[in-house]
């Protein structure tokens, strides 16, 4: 591994390291304060409540979390735009929003003071992978109304690094920077990173020569065996970081140098691992469904927000002596979303595409692959005599309206494949939907 | 003799682009004993469609159904040209000054007394039909061709 030339202690860090019952403290004062607010501001948390007896007043402890009603997706999108608000317009000076391209998005809101929180749990995150002033930092995440590039900017300036606003895409500038700039960290998401490497051979590039040392990967999930294979190909310490819009962005958790686990900002997140079937809280170590309550946020607080994402809580400290405690990297969710190029994808958004083309909705399967680094949906749809046709142009065009369908709902190029009936396999209990064969052989 | 017996049915199978799709339907008839009158492949960079004349096309659609294909059965026409340099270019030059639209076609492998028979697939069969009887082309309907294979 390339060597840093220094990596002290950096003092915005500290709240990593609050002695646990003074955590503790912290986070019951600011989740009664928080209820509150959502209680008095915000329509759809107080009618759950009173329907539910229950006020702000309850919260006496931190396990009364559980008293109070969930908020999931659907949530965000019956309110959109702003029915979630608890801060009137004047005081939000950012807004966000979910890439999708038809139906409502999620939109999330910030105002000064929540800017500044981002901004600091982004700091957290770039000292905890070993960044500090001096380092030339590439952001390849998308700047615009996804919350991955701003949020990794505001981060990694307050850090004092050098920050290099390159956005996604434009892979040959990416590397000509990467190289020209003396980038020593860079920030994308990991299969982009797999695609950066392959290309920057292809040009004659090898990362391993290169000062970069080290990538702040997220917003998707990828794998140990992902990392096994980054780490020698680039030369780099490959970090893991976890975050969603609706909770902040980036910045909800991160790696620390020891690599084993996501550490929780906790003095700004209330994380709770919950049985998804029947929402009751699981003891550390059980794996369950991970919810976050935000203790921080004044614009738009979130009240245990079912994440789907299926992971434990690491019960044991960390070797780097942190105490905000950490959960085990997402494998899985409990629902069918699947990511793919950093955009969420439920098999039912293909659904919909599909029934508007055909009328009906004809058997289907969504394979995902990996080519070159770069990652690739493919849409197979069984024919059936009512799409058949004797003529080659109108099974093509059949063929080019489904992939328009599905391009326009999803904002992805998909490649739609008609295959012969009795090809995709059926199922006597939930289908499955998704073939995801991107992490094999890594 | 009346228009509907001049069309001539021909089952069209879906295959995907892969080694041994086509077999499948090309065994499943020889299994079933329906000899293949005349046949066409086109193909695309990912799937195939085979058109077939066969004489029983229920017999032979049900038989490939349950093989597991998808089968349609399209309307076509059968027309004797002159076996010989230009037979062809002529009917064709009817067809375009008409305006009728012709979407693929292909030919059967027995000819006889000089001439060869041609499948066209039109857009609209009717208007075809009237267009070539009126130019003086043979129609050959389905009768007149499961003969012709006999002999």
């Amino acid at each position: 591994m390339k060597q840093d030339s220094h990596s002290e202690f950096n003092p915005a860090s500290a709240p990593d390291y609050v002695p646990v019952p003074r955590l503790r403290e912290l986070q019951l004062r600011r989740l009664k304060a928080i209820v509150q607010r959502a209680y008095e501001r915000v329509e759809l948390f107080r009618n759950r409540m009173d329907e539910r007896g229950v006020g702000p007043g309850d919260i006496e402890s931190l396990d009364d979390v559980a008293k109070l009603p969930f908020m999931q997706k659907t949530d965000l999108r019956d309110t959109y735009p702003f029915g979630l608000f608890a801060s009137p317009m004047n005081e939000i000076v950012r807004l966000h929003a979910s890439s999708g391209t038809t139906g409502k998005p999620i939109v999330v809101a910030y105002t000064q003071e929540d800017v500044a929180v981002w901004t600091s749990v982004m700091l957290r995150t770039f000292a905890a992978c070993g960044l500090h002033q001096g380092d030339i930092i590439q952001n390849a995440y998308g700047y615009g109304l996804f919350t991955g590039g701003l949020g990794a900017h505001y981060g990694a300036e307050a850090l004092g690094a050098t920050v290099i606003p390159i956005s996604g895409g434009n892979t040959e500038r990416q590397i000509m920077v990467m190289k020209d700039f003396g980038v020593t960290a860079i920030c994308c998401t990991p299969s982009y990173f797999v695609h950066l490497i392959e290309r920057a051979a292809e040009m004659g590039v090898d990362m391993r020569e290169l000062p970069v040392r080290a990538g702040i990967f997220g917003a998707e999930p990828w794998t140990e065996a992902m990392r096994k294979h980054i780490e020698p190909a680039a030369g780099v310490k490959a970090y893991d970081i976890y975050g969603l819009s609706e909770i902040i962005g980036p910045g909800v958790g991160t790696e620390c140098e020891a690599q084993s686990g996501l550490h929780i900002f906790e003095d700004h997140f209330l994380v709770e691992i919950v049985d998804p079937e029947t929402g009751e809280p699981m003891p550390d170590g059980e794996e369950g469904e991970v919810v976050f309550t935000t203790l921080s946020k004044l614009a738009m607080p979130i009240i245990r927000y079912r994440t789907h994402d299926i992971t434990s809580i690491i019960p044991r400290q960390c070797e780097c002596g942190r105490t905000i405690r950490r959960i085990e990297r997402i494998g899985r969710r409990s629902d069918d979303m699947f990511i793919i190029r950093g955009v969420n994808v439920f098999p039912s958004q293909i659904e919909s595409a599909l029934l508007a083309v055909e009328g009906t909705l004809p058997h289907y399967q969504i394979v995902l692959s990996r080519k070159r680094g770069l990652d690739q949906m493919e849409v197979q749809v069984e024919v059936t005599s009512e799409i058949f046709s004797d003529k080659v142009r109108a099974l093509e065009d059949t063929r080019a309206e489904l992939s328009h369908a599905i391009e326009t709902t999803l904002g992805l190029r998909v490649n739609v494949s008609l295959v012969e009936p009795h090809t995709i396999k059926r199922s006597e209990g939930k289908a499955r939907r998704v073939i995801d064969n991107r992490n094999q052989g890594e | 003799m009346k228009g509907a017996e001049m069309k001539i049915k021909q089952l069209s199978v879906f295959l995907e682009n892969k080694p041994g799709r086509l077999s499948v339907p090309c065994q499943t008839l020889a299994k079933a004993g329906i000899n293949i009158l005349t046949l066409s492949l086109a193909d695309t960079e990912q799937f195939g469609i085979l058109r077939l004349i066969v004489r029983d096309w229920q017999r032979a659609r049900q038989v490939l159904e349950d093989a597991g294909c998808v089968v349609n059965v399209t309307e076509v026409l059968a027309s004797e040209v002159e076996d010989k340099p230009g037979g062809l270019a002529r009917i064709l030059e009817t067809i375009e000054q008409a305006g009728v639209n012709l979407e693929y076609m292909y030919a059967f492998t027995f000819r006889s007394e000089a001439k060869a028979v041609l499948v066209f697939r039109f857009e609209d069969p009717d208007a075809a039909i009237n267009l070539l009887k009126s130019k003086g082309f043979n129609l050959v309907d389905s009768v007149e061709l499961y003969n012709r294979v006999e002999k």
